[in-house]
């Protein structure tokens, strides 16, 4: 299945490099820097690549490119897939996944690698056994490594892999028995010009950092689940309570873990938090033009929305930008033509604005192109579909755990079409709005 | 030297699969050892791996099962031996095993599809429990296989038809109509289980394994079942770009076929200005293959603001769409037509050029009333300078030189001028829009093209120069040129057929969906074709199973394995974990006794598929429950409350002789709540209990019951060891009904494993007091073992001892809440006269069980 993988860094260096079979010279990527050169951002890369003898399946995460070698017919998913249990992985164990932290921990990584795939296919995915086996390094495991000579590696099989929950570890204890669940909401809209909602969608999830003794049981509960409208489980969950009693009962894995994500459907219809009054014209004919932007919120329940973040893409004639914020600061580089905005906390009674002017290039005409306004922002304390976690029982173990929920909405894409005034009917600008809600 | 170090690893290696006693050890022997890429190792390897694939640990049989890929690709000779291998493993019931074997059965010998037959219905019941990765490998092979086996579930001719909504959802009652003259299909049961386990699948978190059941559903589901993966496979869209990317492209090949599929869905795949560039060029091709009259005002106005995007390419993808609804949805094409004319004004190039492209092709749909917009793209031709934009309108405009007789002559004055300046291509247009109008008005235009003409004739260019002198050729009179220059006109200005815009995902249904093939639209190295349905299935009895052989020696080989598996862990796991282990081997145990009685009747296929668990995605360990509560025949169900006093609300309830879910301590019972009111009951729950130091595990509360409706909840009651009735209130919202559940002494036990020895050993133990006996008198037709251990089993559950002598039985279990051993032997003597002997510390237990069991016994 997967033959080889490496790791290309933003300025096109392989600068890791894993082979599960034999060898692969490195000159196949040659192909992907090829097809990464006609690419004019980085992300327009395309995920499958044939060439001649092989096949080249990447990823881009944290500005690294993961690209594996394939040989024969795959399912691209699987590839794909497992390469971002790789990234998540690395995440997992050195904190952030980048190109220094790779090099930094490159004996680690190698160990992972060989222990995530046999022979190409994968072997051990799961965070609790791969930790069991190779031990996540610590300063002070690093020097008493160095001293004694010994390893991370692990001499027992993991427990996990032969029970009948794979994804939890055995024989663990805490003194503090805890668990915590984040409610994380992120609403997708697209707002037209007019300010009527063109689609408008909820994504969430449900982290859950677990840390508790033995073998707990859980069992989650939700007050209305009825508005979950599709979901996907960690594979802990038990599918069948969930058919029948909309609960959802588990033993969790040890440590960090995405318990489920779910989307609510659109007929419950999503009450976006934000509004945008926005005026933005261009005279034919002159070098100058306006720029007028008011923020409020909208439907919040009284919870402050917080960490907002407005940024534009301004259409390429524009030169520069002499704004006025009400509160925050903004930025424009006159290079990419990116407007943002930092608005942080927006206080009801005062709306932030920003209003000023552009100067065009002289003697260009109207730009016909139409600026895009991203937002984001998160609310706390809040999960803008309404979904409440209505109580958790924890059963087989005889302890008292500490239990804490929490809420969250994000903005995900947000989207709004401006009206250029004075354009005829093809004028007419899509902004995205991205709403973040905690 | 390296020969030699070569040596002593591979006689290290060998040693450690062989000997070590740390299970991991043996395992990363035989990985070691598989990796040395050596040719002379092969047959050592082979050993090794026959050696590892007998391995009583299910981790080293996994790692044997890649080392057969490893050996493969290192000596394909061995293909003969490793297919034993694999038909050895193939029949391995552990879940770890399942996934690895089955890639190794792909890479070596995927045609062998005659190994999958024995083992197709233990693939399909473990599917859920094995890891992800292992279930994308069996789904594929499984869809292969199905497609082999199975007959077409779709009905004759309905096969592509699927834009034909109408045909769609009558099926059913043109199924009912049809089916009176042919033969009726009916789905193989097998066909269905695949499906059935399949489904849950969908929820996995694992992109790639919601992607391969959906390509299941798609290839093997009845058309009308196949709507159930589209909601996953939008909500996949929420995941990693490319994984989007490998999702659009499915998704656009299933939608061409199947509109109605995805059309709920439309606004999922609007455009993002974030979108990376091939993103949104799938999202528009699925829009446009969604487009029906209905929705098309909205797509339009969508595609609107996409032209606007500064994006060009993405742009120019757009204005491609505009016409292919333009074209495809009548009602609408005068609108796009008037649309894409204003885009002509617009200031950037590539999207000019490409109207004029598209707009060139619409003419074509209908060219009668178009001549504006001819004369309006003629004036437009000075300032584009796109070739292909220019040899669009050079061609259009040749087309329909009679529509336009003034200007044509004129833009073929300009041409002259600029024609060394131009594109090739450009100039190619340039000569047969000359040929075009010599035939039609070579008053005007003779010597302009006779100037043309001389100019390409010294082109650069060498396709120019030919056209040039084929042109000549064709419409010049000489004396050479004979027959053909008559035709001139016909050939040139011959009624061209419309080109029809089509989707470029339409052909890409000739690859299963989710392959690496269908992504790259060729195929790639090792992709296997999905064959036809066969028009008439091949014996399905090929699958059955004998169920003997099923538990046979596999089973203890694998109780043992998981005492080892406890005892490798060495740290003492806890208590549910441990329970779970032991509760294994119990059921284990059941199973091995309780295949007696199923013998006598040969089982029909109905029987098994009750006895599988439907999906159990919940318990991992499900899959050894339910068997053994099946086999135990009618389960005896007591009522709880009836529905007269229960004011509607009726509840039974029955012991399902499984280990308690919730504390190992603790009984567990089913309660089967149903509503015979013609009112739906809420909040059901249980209230206050007596004694109140009662331990239950009470069911979650169930918001609502129907009328007509019933729901299964399990509990778990801890009687301490004691027939002392649990007294408890049912509650509903409005009601409480007091009920109790008093238990059979023999429910309060669980059964025990030993062996013949242990059993004697422990009796020695549990003399004197804590003996009780009697003689008893059996009905004849009880006399044999088998019906004994029928009739114990009915009352008390106990496992059954394998006993050496025939006329003794011999029956160990515990009790629940305490533990202690509870050990019943029945000693046959002559005439149907038995001794039962029940030895246990709970002597109040022992004098109950004993009354009941020989209740039982003479009874009958």
């Amino acid at each position: 299945m997967i033959h080889s993988l490496f790791l290309v860094n933003a300025s096109g260096d392989i600068f890791l490099e894993k082979h599960w079979k034999s060898v692969v010279s490195r000159s196949v990527c040659d192909y992907f820097f090829e097809a990464q050169e006609r690419a004019t951002e980085p992300e327009n890369v395309p995920p499958v690549i044939p060439t001649p003898h092989h096949y080249l399946i990447s990823v881009l995460r944290h500005r690294i490119y993961f690209v594996a070698v394939i040989q024969s017919e795959v399912p691209p998913l699987f590839v794909i897939e497992f390469l971002h249990r790789v990234v998540d992985t690395f995440q997992d164990y050195f904190g952030v996944c980048t190109e220094a932290a790779i090099k930094d921990n490159v004996v680690v990584v190698y160990e992972l690698l060989e222990e995530m795939l046999d022979n190409g296919f994968p072997l051990a995915t799961e965070s609790n056994i791969l930790k069991e086996l190779i031990k996540p390094p610590t300063i002070l495991r690093t020097m008493v490594n160095t001293i004694t000579g010994s390893t991370n590696v692990g001499e027992q099989l993991p427990t996990g892999q032969l029970s009948v929950v794979p994804w939890r570890r055995t024989g663990v204890k805490y003194t503090n028995n805890e668990a915590y669940f984040d409610v994380v909401e992120e609403i997708d809209a697209i707002i037209d010009k007019s300010g009527s909602t063109i689609t408008a969608e909820i994504q969430g999830v449900i982290d859950a950092c677990v840390k508790l003794t033995g073998m707990p049981d859980l069992t989650l509960s939700f007050m209305n689940p009825r508005l979950l409208d599709d979901v996907s489980f960690h594979p802990c969950v038990r599918f069948k309570r969930w058919e029948a009693e909309r609960i959802l009962s588990f033993i969790p894995p040890d440590g960090n873990f995405r318990l489920l994500s779910y989307h609510v459907s659109s007929q419950n219809l999503v009450a976006i938090p934000v509004y945008v009054k926005h005026n933005i014209t261009f005279r034919e004919g002159s070098s100058q033009g306006r720029f007028d932007l008011t923020l409020g919120p909208k439907q919040t329940m009284g919870k402050a929305v917080e960490s907002v973040l407005v940024s534009s893409q301004l259409p390429r004639g524009v030169l520069n930008a002499n704004l006025n914020p009400s509160q925050g600061t903004y930025t424009f580089d006159p290079v990419t033509k990116l407007l943002s905005w930092d608005v942080g906390k927006i206080n009801p009674q005062k709306l932030p604005s920003l209003k000023g002017t552009m100067s065009l290039q002289a003697g260009a005409s109207k730009p016909d192109e139409n600026p895009t306004i991203n937002i984001q922002f998160k609310i706390q304390q809040m999960a803008i579909s309404g979904l409440k976690v209505n109580r958790l029982d924890m059963y087989g173990e005889k302890y008292k755990p500490f239990k804490g929920i929490k809420y969250m909405t994000k903005a995900g894409k947000f989207q709004r079409c401006v009206w250029i005034a004075g354009s005829d009917r093809y004028y007419t600008n899509r902004a995205s709005l991205i709403i973040v809600t905690s | 030297m390296l020969e030699s170090s070569k040596e002593s690893l591979k006689l290290e290696a060998m040693k450690r699969i062989v000997g070590d006693p740390n299970q991991f050890i043996r395992a990363s022997a035989l990985r070691v050892l598989s990796s040395i890429r050596v040719p002379i190792i092969v047959p050592i390897m082979m050993l090794a791996i026959k050696e590892a694939a007998a391995d009583l640990s299910p981790y080293v049989r996994k790692t044997s099962a890649h080392a057969i890929q490893k050996l493969f690709s290192l000596d394909a000779d061995q293909k003969e031996q490793l297919i034993e291998v694999i038909e050895k493993l193939l029949k391995d019931k552990s879940t770890l095993v399942a996934g690895s074997v089955v890639m190794a059965f792909e890479e070596v010998c995927p045609d062998r599809i005659d190994l999958i037959h024995k083992n197709y219905r233990k693939l399909c019941n473990l599917l859920v429990d094995v890891e992800e990765w292992g279930q994308v490998v069996i789904i594929s092979m499984l869809t292969r296989y199905a497609r082999t086996q199975f007959t077409s579930p779709w009905k004759e001719g309905a096969m592509f038809d699927e834009n034909n909504e109408k045909a769609f959802y009558e099926s059913d009652s043109e199924e009912k109509k049809g089916h009176t003259e042919e033969k009726p299909y009916i789905m193989d049961p097998d066909h269905r289980l695949l499906l059935r386990n399949t489904k849950p699948l969908l929820q996995s978190r694992n992109t790639a394994v919601v992607m391969s059941v959906a390509q299941l559903y798609w290839h093997l589901a009845p058309k009308h079942e196949v709507s159930i993966v589209t909601k996953s496979l939008v909500r996949l869209l929420r995941s990693h770009r490319e994984v989007q990317y490998i999702v659009l492209q499915n998704i656009a090949t299933m939608s061409i076929q199947r509109k109605g599929m995805f059309e709920p869905f439309m606004k999922s795949f609007y455009v993002r200005s974030t979108d990376a560039t091939h993103i949104k060029t799938l999202k528009l091709e699925i829009l446009t293959n969604l487009a029906n009259e209905a929705n098309i005002s909205t797509i339009l106005r969508e595609f609107q603001t996409y032209v606007k995007s500064q994006d060009k390419a993405f742009a120019a993808a757009t204005i491609q769409a505009i016409g292919r609804c333009a074209t495809n949805i009548s009602e609408v094409t005068d609108t796009c037509l008037n649309g894409l004319v204003l885009l002509l004004s617009n200031r950037d190039e590539t999207v000019v050029a490409e109207s004029v492209v598209v707009i060139k092709k619409l003419l074509q749909t209908q060219p009668t009333q178009h001549s504006e917009i001819i004369k309006h793209m003629a004036k437009l031709f000075d300032n584009i300078t796109v070739p292909m934009a220019r040899a669009s309108i050079l061609w259009l405009i040749g087309e329909y030189c009679e529509r336009v007789p003034k200007i044509a002559p004129d833009v073929l004055r300009k041409m002259a001028k600029s024609f060394t300046a131009e594109e090739d291509i450009v100039k190619l247009q340039t000569v047969n829009l000359a040929a075009k109008l010599y035939l039609t008005n070579s008053k005007q235009t003779k010597l302009l093209t006779q100037y043309i003409l001389n100019l390409g004739k010294y082109d650069q260019n060498y396709d120019i120069r030919d056209r040039t002198r084929f042109i000549r050729q064709l419409i010049v009179p000489s004396e050479k040129s004979g027959a053909l220059n008559k035709y001139a006109r016909r050939i040139l200005l011959a009624p061209k057929p419309a080109p029809v815009l089509e989707s470029s995902f339409k052909d890409r249904d000739r690859f299963q969906l989710g392959t690496l093939s269908h992504s790259l639209n060729s195929k790639a190295t090792g992709y296997q074709e999905l064959s036809d349905w066969p028009a008439v299935a091949p014996d399905q009895s090929v699958r059955n199973v004998e169920i003997i052989e099923a538990s046979g020696s596999d089973s203890e080989e694998e109780s043992s394995e998981s005492e080892k598996t406890s005892s490798d862990s060495g740290k003492s796991s806890s208590g549910s974990e441990q329970s779970s282990s032991e509760s294994e081997l119990e059921q284990k145990k059941k199973k091995k006794t309780k295949k007696v009685p199923q013998k006598k009747s040969k089982p029909t296929a109905a029987d098994r598929y009750s006895e599988i668990p439907a999906v159990c995605w919940s318990l991992r360990a499900s899959f050894f429950f339910p068997v053994t509560t099946s086999s135990f025949g009618p389960v005896k169900t007591y009522e709880l409350l009836h529905h007269m006093t229960g004011k509607g609300l009726a509840a039974k309830y029955h012991f399902p002789r499984q280990p308690c879910l919730y504390q190992p301590s603790m009984v567990a019972v089913q309660v089967i709540l149903s509503n015979s009111s013609d009112h739906s009951l809420e909040e059901i729950h249980i209230g206050d209990r007596s004694p109140a130091s009662l331990s239950i595990h009470c069911f979650n509360t169930i918001e609502r019951l129907e009328p007509e409706a019933s729901v299964t909840v399990s509990m778990g009651i801890d009687f301490s060891d004691s027939t002392q009735a649990a007294n408890f209130q049912l509650c509903t919202k409005e009601d409480q009904f007091s009920v109790s559940i008093q238990p059979a002494v023999g429910e309060l036990l669980m059964p025990s494993s030993m062996t013949e020895q242990d059993f004697c050993k422990e009796q020695g133990k549990l003399q004197g007091m804590n003996e009780t006996s009697a003689t008893i008198t059996m009905e004849t037709a009880n006399a044999s073992s088998q019906a004994i251990s029928k009739q114990v089993l009915s009352v008390a559950n106990v496992g059954v001892v394998s006993s050496s002598q025939n006329n003794f039985s011999r029956f160990a279990g515990r009790t629940v809440s305490s533990g202690a051993l509870v050990l019943v032997s029945l000693e046959l003597k002559e005439s149907s006269t038995a001794l039962l002997t029940i030895n246990t510390e709970k002597t109040v237990m022992a004098s109950m069980l004993l009354r009941d069991i020989k209740q039982a016994l003479t009874q009958a």
